[in-house]
């Protein structure tokens, strides 16, 4: 690149033959912003008059900086003389110079209560909003019988490929190493009482009651209600969904609805490879490092292992795949138009389903504790 | 003091009396698909260049060579007196500055206002600007684009088609470039407001002096604002003349494009 040598910054004089007369030279554009700042600023009084002939290049910048500066000397703007080729810039910036727009955003002590009353009331509604959608997937599951022609059979097990199959061998690695530091810290604690050999009721209790289905169900919290809520929220941002709409169709039947069967399919069966994977993870460790060989352990699983532990676990993985799957599939429908609104939902769908996955099974443990399963 | 006004330099690199843009044996491929066959093409300063032709024919993916957001698989390109495809810092930063580009459907991002869409190249390329004039300086734009005062504190959701437009073409002329690209921008405008956007247009390149590259596919802005259109037809450019000197060119695709239905009454 070959630089011009010369830039001329924008520069001031007093006219010396007429005090009242200011001269303007350079350039007044936005390069030279600050320069045509300071050059504004430290002007003498009395300048009734300015001369811009002789500005080299001016742009917005320049105009605006001497518009303002005209309003603050409350200088009548007929009083500066330009170039030809300026004037068209000046007459169209002048124009529109006037129109002020209204007050800007409130950020005081006042809006930031107001924030907050307005956060409560949107956390209030979002709990309506997630009832009255699990009814209205209810009632559209339901009409399913009546209607078979609605179900989308397709889609249905395209979902179940991608958030069962895809996620089980993920769910068989963690499940598989939770069950191993179970063993282990159960170890060290029976270990001072010579009750090593009860790892394996820890373990199988562990994770046939509570662990397995936890796992199972936190991490597709993570993992497929983020993929439904950016999917179907990413469908409302290009009108997708509004197209379905005018289509005649039923976005829950065409959404939600295979979204919501294929996650109540694939939950329970990869609560039961986590499960698996869990005692694996127990045997593995009793095994290799406690000194209880495989037979054994086995043996003493099958001895003391109670079909109601599996129940108990097993019964709260539908429950589970509802959550998740209507809070997916409802933040992705509730996104607005905006990139950040679709980040912002799809952080909040995946902190619901595991805030509620969590809450849910401490309920769910109460309450089982209570009845005596 | 006497000042020689120079129009032959932009921000300082010399051009000389070069075109703004030109382009020498441009080629562009999508694997097997030759879209561009050795295209050339002058863009001088101080015009509005249209360039027309029909779906398919690269377009978008020539202002996209252009401005560098595509690699051609062969060719030369100047820009603003530098090689468009040169990766050198110093050299992109001279063409960012000094571009301003409207996208289709105004490429606004969708989590500022438009206010502070504006803002963003003066806020990167001029960070010690004043907080009160670079507000200023957004403002004036976006009413020189044509939207109300008001618009400042609207997301770009909340307009309509056509507002979101002019809000792109605010922040277009957020740095004052002196080359302005346009990907169809009347395209999805109700007649009446296309005809405004090119008045708008034509009034804001008078004023600012600019040089503009229009792509089009409407013939009204053709034969309002155009100064020579470059039709693109064959994977080359086969003509750049002004719109009348076109009508009478032996093409197919260009007899059919202004002596068709819609070319006639855009004519008369």
């Amino acid at each position: 690149m070959s630089h011009a040598p010369n830039h001329h910054p924008p520069a001031t004089a007093v006219d010396p033959a007429n005090p009242q007369v200011l001269r303007l030279a350079g350039r007044w554009t936005l390069r030279f912003a600050n320069e045509v700042g300071d050059a504004l600023r430290d002007l003498p009084d009395g300048i009734a008059c300015i001369d811009a002939r002789d500005v080299e290049r001016l742009d917005t910048l320049g105009v605006l900086q001497l518009l303002r500066y005209a309003d603050r000397r409350s200088l009548a703007f007929d009083r500066f003389h330009f170039r030809d080729e300026h004037k068209a810039l000046i007459a169209a910036i002048e124009d529109v110079h006037d129109q002020r727009p209204k007050r800007k955003r409130d950020t005081g002590f006042k809006a930031a209560l107001g924030r907050l009353g307005f956060a409560v009331v949107d956390n209030a509604r979002e709990i309506v909003a997630l009832v009255a959608f699990l009814g209205e997937t209810l009632v559209k599951l339901l009409r399913l019988f009546k209607e078979p022609r609605r179900f989308r059979l397709t889609a249905t097990f395209h979902h179940m490929e991608q958030v069962g199959l895809d996620a089980a061998p993920l769910v068989a690695l963690l499940s598989f190493m939770v069950g191993a530091v179970i063993a282990f810290l159960g170890a060290m604690v029976l270990k001072d009482f010579g009750a090593t050999i009860f790892v394996v009721e820890l373990v199988s209790a562990a994770f046939l009651r509570e662990f397995g289905v936890l796992l199972t169900a936190i991490l597709l919290a993570g993992r497929t209600a983020s993929a439904f809520t950016a999917q179907i929220g990413m469908m409302v941002n290009r009108e997708e969904v509004d197209a379905i709409r005018v289509l005649g169709l039923d976005p829950v039947d065409l959404l939600v609805i295979p979204r919501v069967l294929a996650l109540l399919a694939m939950l329970p069966l990869l609560t039961f490879i986590a499960m698996m994977a869990g005692l694996l993870g127990g045997m593995a460790v009793g095994a290799f490092t406690l000194d209880i060989p495989v037979p054994a352990y086995l043996a003493r699983m099958q001895e003391m292992m109670e079909f109601r532990h599996f129940m108990v676990g097993m019964v709260k993985a539908p429950v589970f795949a509802m959550v998740i799957a209507l809070i997916g599939c409802l933040e992705g429908l509730q996104v607005e138009g905006t990139a950040q609104s679709l980040g912002e939902r799809t952080t909040s769908s995946v902190v619901q389903a595991i805030s509620m996955v969590i809450v849910i099974d401490a309920m769910a443990a109460l309450w089982f504790m209570e009845m005596d399963f | 003091m006497a000042t020689p006004r120079d129009p032959n330099t932009v921000d300082g690199v010399v051009i000389g009396d070069a075109p703004l843009i030109r382009v020498r044996g441009l080629v562009n491929r999508f694997g097997e698909q030759v879209v561009h066959d050795g295209v050339d093409l002058d863009v001088r300063r101080g015009e509005i260049l249209g360039v027309v032709g029909g779906s398919g024919t690269g377009k978008s993916v020539l202002m996209r060579s252009i401005l560098g957001l595509r690699k051609p698989d062969a060719g030369r390109i100047q820009l603003l007196g530098v090689d468009a495809r040169s990766e050198d810092p110093v050299t992109r930063r001279h063409i960012e500055r000094n571009t301003g580009v409207l996208f289709q459907d105004g490429a606004l991002f969708s989590s500022l206002t438009v206010g502070e869409n504006v803002q963003v190249p003066l806020k990167e390329y001029y960070p010690d600007l004043p907080d009160s004039l670079r507000y200023e300086l957004a403002l004036l734009k976006i009413k020189l684009a044509g939207l109300p005062a008001d618009a400042l504190d609207k997301l770009p959701s909340q307009l309509s088609g056509g507002m979101r437009k002019r809000a792109g073409l605010a922040r277009a002329l957020a740095l004052d470039p002196p080359l302005l690209f346009l990907d169809e921008p009347t395209a999805g405008l109700d007649p009446i407001g296309a005809a405004a956007f090119d008045a708008l247009i034509r009034t804001l390149q008078q004023a600012l002096g600019l040089t503009v590259f229009l792509i089009t596919h409407d013939l009204d802005s053709l034969y309002a604002i155009c100064d020579r259109v470059a039709v693109l037809a064959d994977r080359k450019v086969i003509a750049v003349a002004p719109v009348a000197e076109l009508e009478t060119l032996d093409h197919p695709w260009v007899q059919e494009y202004f002596n068709g239905p819609r070319g006639r009454a855009a004519r008369s």
